[in-house]
């Protein structure tokens, strides 16, 4: 079975297709950011006519978690009784000068893992810890979240804590049309997010908003392939949800994976740097599960919003209104190893990608 | 982060499988999707396997023409 897609025969077959299709200028949202960094890395963004403009969306969970709720992770690991687990992506995050890096370095124990059962494990190994999983992601991660939270509550574990900030995608994506700011003509969908919850999800794009959209794959082929799918639609006066990663993606998603999280969460309102507060669009533990809730355990009040670093266009990024060469800090006082903003310390953040790709100047 | 990587279990055991990526085999929870088998190639994310890979043939783009659009669309477009 072929896991790689990388025949050139057939990408040039589509690029050339691509091309017949275009009638003008196109702008498309890849909305999340693993379709960021394979679009630089494997050449598409340079191959592309460039009538077809690929504007980057609010997928990077590390970008979009707003900074009072780092801070809030931060102070919980400075409890000298609290291990704070968290994904690695998060440890570099600038906020009020300070990261969880730093925090590491000063003594406090903060650990990264690559799975939440890690974190579960580390309780069950250290049961003086009072272990608290700083829980950032999308629909993709929230079921391994939910398991792990059902297996504690299974095993009657006392020390394991889930501190969630995180988020779910189609309320995003309401949000960035409703706001009607940046005017697209189609969406490149998340593969993983929809491997989780299917293709219902977005019908509201094609339904209230006349937009196409593909549910698309990370291989260099798959994305031409989705921008192929939405021109010909868009050529037929189409409106759909359309999978081209159908060998990953079901149209229902996995429904055990969405009763899981179901089971666990429910969806509340949220703040997203950058795109402010959305309806019904975080994940909070409910209250059967008060038990491994950080934020009943350790009665944490919702944090007051902090403003954003001086200058940083992070927020603009995020919703595709500007790109990161726009923003005056890029490249010259903000860059992946002195980053200001989230989108620069993320290696999926647009910023970082642009950087890392498209060298200091950002042009790719 | 959202980052899936696609490898072959050669080995269940309960709730865990045994997965094979280009060589280096790790352990990846079942409880997301508890059917898979021995030989299934499967996407894991943060530990656990979250779908089972179909087979996807190489030309799939004019089969996705026909499907998707109408069989003129694979003549014509």
């Amino acid at each position: 079975m072929e896991l790689k897609r990388e025949d050139p025969e057939e990408a040039k077959e589509l690029l050339e297709r691509i091309k017949g299709l275009l009638k003008g200028p196109v702008r498309f949202m890849e909305v999340c950011g693993t379709h960021t960094v394979s679009i630089f890395r494997s050449g598409i963004k340079a191959m592309l006519p460039p009538q077809i403009d690929l504007i980057s969306g609010p997928g990077c969970p590390v970008c979009v978690t707003p900074p009072e709720e780092i801070k809030r992770a931060m102070e919980l690991a400075l409890n000298g009784d609290v291990a704070l687990v968290t994904f690695g992506d998060l440890m570099k995050v600038p906020v009020g000068g300070k990261s969880l890096e730093h925090l590491k370095a000063e003594g406090a124990d903060v650990r990264v893992v690559l799975s939440p059962l890690d974190a579960l494990q580390i309780a069950l190994r250290e049961p003086k810890k009072r272990v608290v999983f700083f829980a950032v992601g999308f629909e993709t991660t929230a079921p391994a979240v939910a398991a792990t939270v059902l297996e504690a509550k299974r095993q009657a574990v006392k020390n394991f804590f889930v501190l969630s900030a995180q988020r779910l995608i189609p309320p995003a994506i309401r949000a960035l049309l409703e706001g009607g700011k940046v005017l697209l003509d189609g969406f490149i969908l998340p593969g993983h997010v929809s491997v989780i919850i299917g293709k219902e999800p977005y019908g509201f794009i094609a339904r209230e908003f006349r937009l196409p959209a593909v549910i698309t794959g990370f291989e260099p082929l798959d994305v031409l392939e989705s921008i192929w799918m939405l021109l010909e639609q868009r050529r037929r006066g189409l409106s759909q949800v359309l999978i081209q990663y159908r060998r990953a993606v079901r149209p229902e998603g996995n429904l055990r994976a969405c009763s899981l999280v179901e089971e666990v969460f429910c969806a509340v309102d949220a703040r997203w740097r950058g795109l402010g507060v959305i309806p019904q669009s975080g994940l909070k533990l409910r209250k059967g599960f008060s038990l491994w809730d950080a934020e009943r355990a350790f009665g944490l009040l919702p944090p007051e919003p902090i403003p954003e670093p001086a200058g940083c266009s992070c927020g603009e990024v995020l919703q595709g209104l500007k790109k990161p060469p726009q923003c005056k800090l890029f490249g010259k006082v903000c860059t992946p190893s002195s980053p200001i903003g989230p989108c620069m310390v993320s290696s999926e953040g647009s910023c970082a990608a642009y950087y890392k790709y498209g060298g200091k100047d950002g042009q790719g | 982060m959202c980052l899936g990587i696609p490898g072959k279990v050669v080995r269940v055991e309960g709730e865990v499988a045994e997965v094979d990526f280009w060589g280096v085999r790790k352990k990846a929870s079942l409880l997301l999707v508890p059917e898979v088998k021995e030989g299934d190639y499967v996407l894991v994310h943060v530990g656990f396997v979250i779908t089972k890979l179909e087979q996807q043939e190489a030309q799939e783009t004019i089969k996705l023409f026909e499907e998707f659009f109408g069989e003129e669309a694979a003549d014509g477009a």
